[in-house]
């Protein structure tokens, strides 16, 4: 594939103290793609996500080895600023975690943080967050109620929103659908495909046919290791490994 | 019956017995003081000074005393006690610093209230030359309080769900900005409790005061903070012991006690039972 | 830029977070520099064990035993009030309560924890020395038993709220496993709970100590004051904390009754010190044993 390369991961080596969680991933994040990361419980996807946008580092005790690149630099050089490259590359979690503050104000708290004064701009940017993750018309009239109101679809859709208005460039989903009900997980997966016209995404799951459904690049895991990664359509239809093709299959999970 | 059913049907009773004799001591002091000091209260009890060296007139200057020095010793405790527990949830370090500093609270929130007196006589009222003042009153029961309001502080904080803060920094935030504000407006119930717990500790307190900030004579409200004052729980204290004509000043002191005990109670109550709710709902 | 803010932020706070150890050190450095004068007028086996306590005679006699004897007494008394009352409102908080009754229960005790020891100490002279004093026909109420009494009422409450504390962290498996084999509540709560939860009421029982030690207008206002050492339970005594509460105002500035009351208040300082740490060795092996983080 010729398509640029957004993130790389060039032998990524893990620790969580003594215990090593990621051997030796090398894996690429083609830009406007969705990768999804699948892999049974355990195998180190939610480990790798978090070093995307350096929310590992949150957690004592840890090392890494190797690198992590976005657009060709390492973001753990040094000279480069964690908070910045947060703002780049930004993250939706597994269960919705907005703040007990009203909707507006959740939407808008990451353009404060980053230094955005302008009331002007912020409405702006609010507004057109939540259009482009399908909330705007369900909430327009009620902006300052408190987020905590919403339904847990709706909540995470607002989180969606948050991380949209500080204009990352990639944005991390880590297994975004494992607390909705099928209908808004089914919002959600149209959402992103959607959002892949404008941003890079990867997204962890463990529901295979999800997946299926919405990625063009898919990485399976096992145990810490990258067994295989390909496009989609050949992982599920022809995977190369003969564990990819059990875990597909379903002979473990 | 069996034995042992007989010995448990004793055995609870026993229980039931010590809760009850522990509710009822405290009822009855309640019920004293609030009977007997019920008589002396009135507007002017509560408004005008003390007149006929003692014996009549109000308390107010009392009342204005107890209000300034715990409200001086919020100054104190709070910035202080605030800040250590930030330190303590959030920079969250590990090894010998938290458990010296940890230790360090415990030990002082066991030292005896007159020890701390001492400490402020001879810290603020000789060395820093404060004099017998509220300001020394109050640097002696803010560090009295500090435990307290750690205490309180710390509870609040680590119930802030740790997704919040996740969410700040995976926007970009820094780690001053997330506990700015996410975390402290979250936990800030929790931080007004533990002020109101300290409030009703902080005004009851006699010993502390007793050299550092009380004065019984003074029938005057203070001018400054260099000023004494008089406070409700060393008046009663002294209306007893230093007191002239014990039977207008038994009086006056049941009425103190009252005044002092209604606001210990109603604050504190109210503390608590804030406290109570949030734990049932962080539960 | 921003980063030099972070971290600047970062040692403001550990800076500011060290004040309770600064405050600790700093009492502990005044009550030494302050007290340690007596010991040039006065040799210190003679302070700690001398039996006359005559600060402001010419000559000064400055031995703390009476003074000891009574915060000791007087605090054993008081054991004998608040352990019963204490650790058995406690169990019936835990075991014959709903959850919903303890909720409006246990935060009643915590506000009666909070009834200032002035108050305490007025009720004393007022209602229950006089009481005392017909009822058992003794010469004064005002005494080591009245004192003991109402400084045991006094610490029930902290006794009960962190006996009460230490019993819920039982795990519920525990009382499983007793009924399992026939045991009924009662034979449960002796034989497994209590124990299991030992180390925990100890703790509880060794702070109601702590504050009874330290309490100080309480036993001013009860204890009756008289400084030599108590042929029974009914003498007047003055516990080392009355002492300098009384005393305090009288001693002038810098003179040897100054410095003996600082180095009092030391000693109490050590006792109580040496309470607190056995506490919190106590808890933490307590907690480890059942399984929580400490």
């Amino acid at each position: 594939m010729h398509d640029t390369i957004k993130m790389k991961a060039e032998g990524v080596d893990f620790f969580y103290g003594p215990r090593q969680a990621l051997k030796n991933i090398n894996l690429d994040i083609c830009e406007k793609h969705v990768t999804a990361i699948i892999g049974p419980s355990g195998c180190g996807k939610s480990t790798f996500i978090r070093l995307l946008n350096r929310m590992n580092e949150l957690v004592p005790n840890a090392s890494l080895k190797g690198r992590i690149l976005l657009d060709g630099e390492d973001i753990f050089e040094e000279s480069v600023d964690a908070v910045e490259i947060r703002r780049r590359v930004g993250m939706v979690f597994q269960k919705p975690n907005p703040f007990p503050k009203s909707i507006f104000e959740n939407v808008s708290y990451g353009l404060h943080v980053n230094g955005v004064k302008d009331k002007k701009l912020i409405e702006k940017r609010v507004i057109a967050s939540l259009e482009k993750a399908a909330l705007w018309g369900d909430i327009k009239d009620r902006l300052h109620e408190s987020a905590l109101k919403l339904s847990g679809g709706q909540q995470q859709r607002l989180c969606i929103a948050r991380c949209l208005a500080v204009e990352p460039e990639v944005i991390l989903f880590d297994e975004p659908c494992a607390s909705l009900d099928p209908i808004s997980t089914g919002k959600i997966e149209e959402l992103i495909l959607e959002l892949k016209k404008y941003y890079t995404i990867v997204i962890v799951t463990h529901n295979m046919q999800q997946a299926a459904r919405i990625s063009d690049h898919t990485a399976f895991f096992l145990l810490g290791e990258l067994i295989e990664m390909g496009e989609t359509q050949g992982i599920f239809t022809a995977p190369r490994d003969k564990r990819t093709e059990d875990y597909i299959t379903g002979r473990f999970g | 019956m069996k034995t042992k059913d007989i010995t448990q049907k004793i055995g609870f009773a026993a229980l039931f017995t010590c809760m009850l004799v522990t509710l009822f001591f405290l009822g009855a002091i309640i019920f004293f003081i609030a009977a007997r000091g019920i008589k002396v209260i009135s507007w002017e009890f509560l408004t005008q000074i003390p007149r006929g060296g003692m014996t009549q007139g109000g308390v107010a200057p009392a009342i204005a005393g107890t209000l300034y020095i715990t409200l001086g010793s919020i100054a104190v405790s709070l910035p202080l006690g605030l800040a250590c527990a930030i330190y303590l949830c959030e920079y969250s370090p590990k090894g010998i610093f938290v458990n010296i500093i940890r230790m360090s609270i415990n030990n002082l929130a066991g030292v005896p209230s007159v020890v701390f007196g001492l400490f402020g006589l001879a810290v603020f009222v000789k060395f820093f030359g404060f004099g017998v003042s509220i300001l020394s009153g109050s640097l002696t029961l803010g560090i009295l309080a500090l435990p307290v309001v750690i205490s309180a502080t710390q509870e609040a904080l680590t119930a802030v769900p740790h997704s919040l803060r996740e969410a700040s920094l995976a926007l970009g935030a820094t780690k001053w900005e997330t506990i700015k504000k996410i975390v402290l407006p979250t936990a800030l119930p929790g931080i007004l409790t533990g002020i109101i717990l300290s409030i009703g500790r902080v005004a009851g307190e006699t010993a502390p005061i007793l050299f550092t900030a009380a004065t019984f004579y003074t029938r005057r409200y203070p001018d400054s903070v260099f000023s004494e004052v008089m406070a409700l729980p060393y008046h009663i204290y002294a209306l007893m012991t230093e007191g002239t004509h014990p039977e207008e000043q038994t009086a006056i002191a049941y009425g103190c006690a009252l005044i002092l005990l209604v606001l210990v109670l109603a604050v504190s109550g109210a503390a608590i039972f804030i406290r109570q709710k949030q734990r049932i709902q962080n539960a | 830029m921003a980063r030099i803010k972070e971290k600047a932020y970062e040692w403001i706070f550990t800076a500011l977070a060290f004040s309770s150890l600064i405050f600790l050190v700093g009492i502990i450095i005044v009550l030494f520099k302050e007290g340690f004068p007596i010991f040039k007028a006065v040799k210190a086996g003679d302070f700690l064990f001398g039996r006359a306590w005559y600060p402001t005679y010419e000559p000064p006699e400055f031995g703390i035993f009476p003074l000891v004897l009574a915060s000791f007494w007087v605090t054993l008394g008081a054991l004998f009030v608040c352990v019963p009352l204490g650790v058995g409102s406690a169990l019936y908080l835990h075991e014959m309560t709903s959850f919903r009754q303890r909720s409006v229960l246990k935060p009643m005790v915590e506000i009666l924890a909070s009834i200032p020891s002035v108050v305490y100490g007025f009720f004393g002279m007022m209602i229950v020395a006089p009481v005392l004093q017909d009822l058992l026909h003794i010469p004064t109420g005002l005494c080591a038993f009245s004192a003991s009494l109402v400084l045991g009422i006094m610490a029930a409450p902290t006794v009960c709220s962190i006996a009460e504390d230490a019993l819920s962290y039982v795990p519920k498996s525990f009382r499983e496993a007793s009924f399992a084999v026939g045991a009924n509540r009662w034979q449960t709560l002796t034989k497994v709970v209590i124990p299991a939860a030992g180390s925990g009421i100890s703790t509880a029982i060794i702070l109601g100590m702590s504050r009874a030690v330290g309490e100080t207008m309480t036993v001013l206002m009860v204890a009756g004051g008289a400084a030599v050492i108590p042929k029974s339970i009914f003498d007047p005594v003055r516990p080392m904390t009355s002492a300098i509460a009384a005393e305090m105002g009288e001693a002038p500035m810098g003179s040897m009754h100054y410095h003996s009351l600082f180095a009092i208040a030391l000693i109490l300082f050590l006792i109580t010190f040496a309470f607190n740490i056995a506490a919190e060795l106590i808890s933490r092996r307590f907690r480890i044993k059942l399984g929580h983080s400490g």
